[in-house]
């Protein structure tokens, strides 16, 4: 059997909108996964350290304030610095989607609205595959 | 939770006999049908809707528009970096500078944010929390210098710090120290500015963190509780602040079950301010309040439908009895409204305030089978809470023990379910759902909203005093660490030396030290 996936979420960024990920951390708990979530107002600097020390295959964060574009760069360098290709970065938000794309050139993963089916978002964490990137 | 909804309603779920003394007239104790006995009749609802973003001089050409619209009443809308009181060049902030909401450092941008318009003649709302107390000695200390008399401002500061420990999870201090802030406000308006509400009561947040009804309902009143109670510690006389404290609800997308949530509210608060804290004036027994439409029930799939679901929301609000209202823009799923947006959620209000015929009739659902029964329901449901909140503490110790937060995270996970399983039907989402969604135009912030705010933050500590700066700030702290005396005067001295929110929270910090919640799921 394989081993199950480890996911770190978080809240970047200073807001408190956490009913979106509360729902998703446990819907991904329940699809038995194993979740480490942070909680608010984690820095990426916070977040990329917490996947290291987790030995966490995917980081998934919501950001709903618009800084989306700072915190997903901020992320993917501190990742790049570090030499690290296996960690999936995905999450949701309020993020249009010119920056979606810009993003998914940057090597972020799939970013899901509001609205998305807690299906495809659990189904897409869980099939995935490092070298699928 | 529309499951305990009755298919119909009979006069058997009316109170018998006991009509016009359980229910009332409008205007009457104990409110259902009401604050006012002509209502609408008498003075409309007040059009205000929440607005900010980027820096004090865009926010203030937004409102000179709506102003120029025709809404009545002004409410703003700071960013998170405000919100959390942080100053735009904290390093903590990198991103979200003017994003969300018109960022405020000090004096100098609330003077800009106001310029053109006078504080004496205008109704302002300002949707702050944790440091409410800061930003309220700014826009004094600016009205001051416009040579308003504090006399004469109205306007309501949301200052309701116990619903960020329960939902929108914006707090800065323990709750203790947040809940002396609060009542220092509260004595001081009492004092000085008899025209401004000093608490905005709010079950928004409640209900957009995924509460039900009768939750929002519960928890507000509870948290109003706790407000007048802390009030009454300080010494102070009941009929003199709680003619000043307001509410502040959601209207979502039950109908019925909304209305009769407004009815519910006003008789709780009339009751037991009357007969549990012996309050005697008829103002104090008053429940007013503001209301949203939800922004939760917002869909980003076929935005212009949001527009529909606004409308009825409001409905809903008005003929629950709301003092003012803000209607959502149909694009706040996608990004901050456009001018265009907004303009459509005015409208929606002025044709429901002037086509509809709605205000011609006060509460014309007074009476009604299924309303009233809702709202004794709604009132049990309330009760129920109210007892285990006693049982278990009071409302901080039972936000130390999760409680709130763990029932509504509960409710949030159900909702959810029900719209995966298709017993609830949101249009565009699980049903009548496009291949194709349709493009709309969106408000973009670029990044060079920071450097801007950044540079006229640098600007003001250029040109201050660094003596009087420090001088504020050592006055802050003694204030802050004795708990009799209220900070009110030494933050609007700080204000007018144009020491910054950053540096007046940091300041507090140490003496009240910060809080953490861990999260629950």
């Amino acid at each position: 059997m394989k081993k199950n996936k480890k996911i770190i979420l978080a809240k970047p960024g200073l807001d408190g909108h956490d009913r979106g990920i509360q729902i998703i951390a446990s819907a991904l708990k329940e699809a038995h996964m194993e979740v480490v979530y942070l909680g608010l107002r984690q820095t990426p600097e916070m977040i990329v350290e917490a996947a290291l020390k987790h030995r966490a295959d995917v980081i998934a964060i919501s950001v709903l304030t618009g800084s989306h574009m700072t915190v997903f760069r901020k992320i993917m360098k501190l990742l790049e610095v570090k030499g690290i290709k296996h960690i999936l970065v995905t999450g949701g938000g309020i993020i249009p989607e010119e920056d979606q794309k810009e993003l998914s050139r940057i090597g972020v993963g799939k970013l899901f609205n509001p609205g998305a089916a807690l299906d495809e978002i659990v189904s897409y964490i869980k099939n995935w595959e490092p070298l699928s990137r | 939770m529309r499951n305990s909804l009755k298919e119909c309603y009979t006069p058997s779920g009316l109170p018998t006999g006991h009509y016009y003394k359980k229910v009332g007239k409008p205007g009457e104790y104990p409110f259902t049908r009401g604050v006012h006995r002509r209502m609408y009749l008498r003075k409309p609802w007040t059009i205000r809707e929440f607005a900010g973003f980027g820096t004090a001089e865009e926010t203030n050409k937004r409102f000179k528009l709506l102003l120029k619209e025709g809404q009545m009443g002004l409410s703003v809308a700071f960013d998170m970096p405000t919100l959390m009181g942080f100053d735009s060049d904290s390093p903590r902030v990198e991103g979200e500078v003017g994003r969300c909401g018109v960022a405020i450092d000090s004096l100098k941008d609330m003077e800009d944010l106001f310029k053109g318009i006078a504080l004496d003649k205008i109704s302002t709302s300002m949707t702050i929390n944790g440091p409410a107390i800061v930003i309220f000695a700014f826009y004094l200390a600016c009205a001051e210098k416009q040579k308003a008399s504090f006399r004469c401002l109205s306007g309501t500061l949301q200052n309701d710090i116990l619903k960020e420990y329960i939902a929108q999870r914006e707090w800065i201090f323990p709750p203790r120290p947040s809940l002396r802030l609060v009542v220092d406000v509260i004595e001081y308006c009492t004092e000085r500015l008899p025209l401004w509400n000093t608490v905005s009561i709010s079950g928004y947040h409640i209900r957009e963190a995924g509460s039900t009804a009768a939750q929002e309902l519960a928890f507000t009143l509870a948290n109003g509780f706790t407000y007048v109670e802390e009030s009454l510690k300080r010494g102070l006389s009941i009929d003199r602040f709680a003619p000043r404290l307001s509410f502040f609800f959601n209207s979502h997308l039950d109908f019925f079950e909304e209305i009769a949530k407004f009815r519910a509210a006003r008789r709780i608060w009339a009751k037991t301010m009357r007969y549990h804290y012996g309050a005697q004036r008829k103002r104090s027994w008053l429940l007013r309040f503001h209301t949203q439409t939800a922004g939760c029930t917002l869909t980003r799939q076929q935005p212009e439908n949001n527009i529909v679901r606004t409308a009825y929301e409001a409905l809903a609000a008005v003929l629950g009895g709301t003092q003012s209202l803000h209607t959502n823009s149909m694009d706040e799923q996608l990004a901050l409204p456009t001018e265009k947006a907004v303009q459509i959620a005015l409208r929606t209000q002025q044709i429901l305030m002037h086509e509809i015929g709605v205000t011609n009739i006060v509460d014309p659902l007074g009476g009604s089978y299924a309303v009233e029964a809702i709202t004794d329901r709604l009132e049990k449901e309330a009760e129920t809470y109210f007892h285990h909140i006693r049982k278990i503490g009071g409302v901080v110790s039972a936000i130390e023990k999760g409680f709130f937060q763990k029932e509504i995270a509960k409710a949030a996970k159900r909702y959810q379910f029900e719209i995966e399983q298709k017993e609830r039907i949101i249009v565009g989402v699980n049903d009548y759902v496009l291949e194709k969604e349709p493009k709309i135009p969106l408000l973009k912030i670029g990044p060079e909203i920071e450097r801007k705010q950044v540079g006229r933050l640098q600007k003001v500590r250029r040109f201050r005093s660094p003596k009087k700066v420090k001088r504020s700030l050592d006055r802050i702290r003694q204030a802050a660490a004795t708990d009799s005396q209220n900070l009110m005067e030494s933050l609007i001295e700080a204000a007018q030396a144009y020491v910054t929110l950053g540096e007046i929270i940091d300041e507090l910090k140490s003496v009240f030290g910060e809080y953490r919640q861990k999260p629950i799921f």
